[in-house]
Parts: C-alpha cells; structure tokens; sequence
C-alpha cells in the first residue's frame, strides 16, 4: 500500500475512532519500514484535527473525542519503539500541569483538555481533581511547567483558581508560568479579574490558546 | 391514601416540582466541596427547612436530596459505608414535609463515572449502583424514583433498569440537554425519548441544561419521539455568572414563570427549576400556572 492511502486510513480510524484499527494499520506502517514520525504527524494527527474541530462545533460530542484519542495513542504507543530506535522523537511544545482546584470533583472537561493537549503534543502533568494551591505550585515547580490550567466547574470554587494564582506569587513562580483557566461558570472576564493570562471555552480552543502561550 | 402520582398526571393536571437543592444549601452555610448528602444525617434540620421552602412556595413533588447518592458519588465524601441510611433517611426528611398530600420524588443523579467503554463503569456495575439506592429510597417511602440529569444514555437505561429491579414505584427519567442541544455525551432528544419509549418510562423531559430558553425547542423533540409520555420542564434560572464577585444567574422568577406556561403549551406536565433557582422561583411558577388554569 503506497504511503499515502495507509496515512489516509490511519487519518480515517482516528476519525472513526477505533482503537483496534489503529493499532493494526500502526503494525502495517512497522511493517513497511515506513517513518514512523512521518505516518503519526501525517497519519493520526490531521484525524485528531477533524474531530477537534467538529467538537468545537458542537457536531461531535465527548464519546467522539474520547474513542479518537484512543485511537491515536494506542497507535502511537504501537510505533514508539521504533521511534526510539530510529532516535526521533515526538515533538513536544512545551509541559502544562492541569488540574481541576480545590472543592471540585469535575473530572470530564479538564481530562478533555489534557488529552487534547497530550494529541497536539504537549507534554501534560494531570494532577486529576480537587488538587490544592500548592499541589500546583509543587508540580510547576517539579516538572518546570510552560503552562498551569486550572478548572472549575462551581460558582463556589472558581474563586480557587484565583488561589492558586496567589500561591504561585507566593512562591515565587507566577512569572516563569502561564495561567489558562477553564470551565462552565467561568469567563475571560473572569481571567482578568484574577490574573490569569488566558481562557478558553472548550478544549479545542484550549489547544490553539495554549499554544500562543508558549509561543509569546 | 395519596393518589397515586400518574394517575394525577393522567388526570391531566399540571404538578409543581421544586427547585434548586445545591445551591440553597451553598446559602445555607453548607462548606464549598461537601456534598449536600452530608447533611442529611448531619444537619437533617436544614434539609428539612429547605423542603419547606419550597412546600411554601407551592411545590407538589418535592424531591429528596439524593442527588449524588449512588455509593459511587458518596464515596468521595467517606459516606459510602452508609448508602442504604443517607437515601432512606433523606426521604424520610422529604415526606416529614410532604405528608400525605404532596409527592416525594426519590431523586438520583449520575455516578459520576463513565461507562465502559470511555470509562471504567460497567453496565451490570451501575445497575448495581442505582438499584442500592432507589431500594433505599423506596423504603423511606418516596412516590417515584426521579433519575434527572443524565447525560449517557447507557447510564440512564442502568438507572432505570436498577430501580425497577427493587421497588414498584413509577420511575422518572429526564436528561440534561446542555451541550449545543444535546447532552454532554451527545445524545439528542429524540434518542433520548425514544430509548425512554421503548423502556415504558412513563414520565420523561428535560432538567437542568444550559439556558431556559433551549428547553423550548428539545421539548417538541420529546414529544414527537415519546408521544405517550408525560413531559417534565425543569431547568436551570440560566448559566452562573459571578459578577463583583457575586453569583447571578440570568433567569429571574418572572422569567421563569413566563417560560413555565410556555412549556405547559407545549404539553408539560411537570414544571420545575434546577440551578441557580430558589423558592421564590417555584412560587412563581405555581402562581403563573394556576392562573392559567
């Protein structure tokens, strides 16, 4: 099979979201002696674009973006040793630490921006749920992070996105790290207020924000 | 003798439900990351009082503080070891307001969790789940079991599934469309109704959701899809905002009210509010809708 037809397959299981089918067309592309970078950033990520797109839409929902992130990483892990092998290595754009803050059990909206983030090629630390002021701090400080996102999902705890902003001042850290903030009741109003350098309103939008925030 | 809650409906009559459960609490001094489940054994007076309010305001169907009260939910606040007490005892507390002359709604939410296969939860596991909660709540005497909020479908067939598996009572259904007029995991109305239709739910709708406004146009959906069904309207006063620090929610009584008859046109047959609403809300509705009458 020329390259580009299984790079087209590949797009189109990520699309479709099935995890077998890009582990198995993953085997084809090490069978083929193809390269491996090349079949993942031509392969699996223009299908993780569509579905990111589609989801910013509102013409797929989570399930959708979910089973394709699946797909991809599952595929991707499938073409990791030969990555190594051939020395190359998965650009990363920079490290985020993510979180949802004190108080807060949701889980969804900020697992999605991790995964996003993780299929564009960011390196992400998921610190999961109700994470403190200074389990941020501690984990800006340990993984030396580009980005810190914080979410909440309750009129009640989005004030504690602003306390982990005065925790990382406290410590020192505000300056070294960008702030993203996320989540139903907030807004870039919101950002403003508390200090944060940047919202975003779904993880779509998330990706291209964080971006320019390593960029700037 | 309460007459049974459908045959009320079948009737043709209009109930009220209450309002917002969270929120009140959060006023009421209830700390930021407790669940209101907490209070049910702890504060029970404050349960009480808040279903009093509501009672006061006109609601016919109050419903008890079980939001989060499947074992996997309660887990998070340590409360797992007493399910069976947390849901029995909060309609306990519901139906010390209620007497006989008004309805109790054991109400279940989410777990919380995904399902297999975005999730670790299995099908037979949250049946499970659901149905430990609703034997409880059924045994504190509540009139139906209300599953509101749900927003995977599977889950919901669970909730359904569980409920009947330990008690008679009538079980309600209803999902939150807050996601471009779906639910989070993309469900659509139709979808919805149509599993509920063929699972012989007889009461269904729309709760909680994004703006009050959207329940106008996932209502016909409903209908079309479960024609046999009674519609329940019961959504959010619009999205939270904080505003100087403040938290204002868009929709006010009035609003509200105006709404309500809206969705009775449309065939509701039970109106309520979720988020972000109070007891002055509910009076609202009830006055609005017993003029119309």
């Amino acid at each position: 099979m020329a390259n580009e037809r299984l790079f087209e397959e590949m797009t189109n299981a990520v699309i479709a979201g099935v995890p077998d089918k890009a582990r198995e067309l993953a085997n084809e592309v090490l069978r083929a002696g193809i390269d491996p970078l090349a079949a993942i950033q031509q392969g699996f990520k223009p299908g993780m674009d569509v579905v990111g797109e589609g989801f910013a839409k509102g013409e797929l929902f989570i399930p959708d973006l979910m089973m394709s992130s699946k797909a991809m990483q599952e595929g991707i892990a499938i073409l990791e040793p030969e990555l190594l092998k051939r020395k190359q290595e998965l650009k990363t754009l920079g490290k985020v630490v993510i979180g949802t803050v004190r108080g807060d059990i949701h889980e969804i909206g900020k697992t999605l921006v991790a995964t996003m983030l993780s299929a564009n090629g960011f390196q992400v630390h998921d610190l999961g749920v109700d994470a403190s002021p200074q389990q941020f701090v501690d984990a800006v400080r340990e993984v030396d992070a580009d980005v810190v996102g914080l979410s909440a999902l309750l009129t009640t705890t989005m004030l504690n996105q602003e306390a982990v902003i005065l925790t990382l001042k406290e410590a020192g850290l505000r300056d070294q790290v960008k702030v993203i903030i996320g989540g139903v009741p907030t807004s870039p109003e919101w950002a403003e207020e508390i200090g944060a350098d940047a919202y975003a309103e779904n993880a779509t939008e998330a990706v291209e924000v964080v971006k320019g925030l390593v960029k700037a | 003798m309460r007459i049974p809650i459908l045959q009320r409906l079948a009737a043709d009559e209009v109930l009220i439900a209450d309002g917002a459960t969270g929120t009140m609490l959060l006023e009421a001094g209830l700390p930021t990351g407790m669940p209101g489940e907490a209070w049910i054994l702890e504060r029970p007076e404050e349960i009480v009082k808040l279903h009093r309010a509501y009672m006061e305001a006109g609601s016919q169907i109050i419903l008890t503080t079980t939001f989060g009260g499947t074992r996997a939910r309660l887990k998070a606040a340590g409360l797992d070891i007493q399910v069976a007490e947390v849901n029995r005892r909060a309609a306990e507390l519901a139906r010390q307001v209620a007497g006989d002359d008004l309805y109790v709604g054991g109400d279940v939410g989410p777990t919380g969790e995904m399902m297999v296969p975005l999730g670790p939860l299995a099908y037979e596991a949250a049946v499970e789940l659901f149905a430990e909660q609703a034997r409880a709540l059924a045994a504190g005497d509540a009139d139906c079991i209300y599953i509101e909020t749900m927003g995977d479908l599977d889950e919901a067939k669970a909730a359904v599934e569980g409920a009947r598996q330990v008690c008679d009572l009538p079980v309600f259904c209803t999902f939150s469309f807050d996601t471009h007029g779906r639910t989070s995991m993309g469900v659509s109305p139709t979808q919805a109704a149509q599993a509920m239709a063929a699972l012989g739910v007889p009461v269904t709708g729309a709760n909680c959701g994004h703006a009050p406004e959207e329940v106008l146009d996932i209502l016909p959906q409903i209908c079309q899809a479960a024609p046999d069904a009674y519609l329940i309207a019961k959504p959010n006063a619009g999205v939270p905002r904080l505003v100087k620090r403040q938290v204002v929610y868009d929709a006010t009584p009035q609003r509200m009210a105006e709404l309500a008859l809206r969705y009775v046109e449309l065939g509701v047959r039970i109106v309520g509010t979720c988020c972000g609403s109070s007891p002055a809300h509910i009076a609202a509705i009830r006055e609005a809708v017993m003029r119309d009458e």
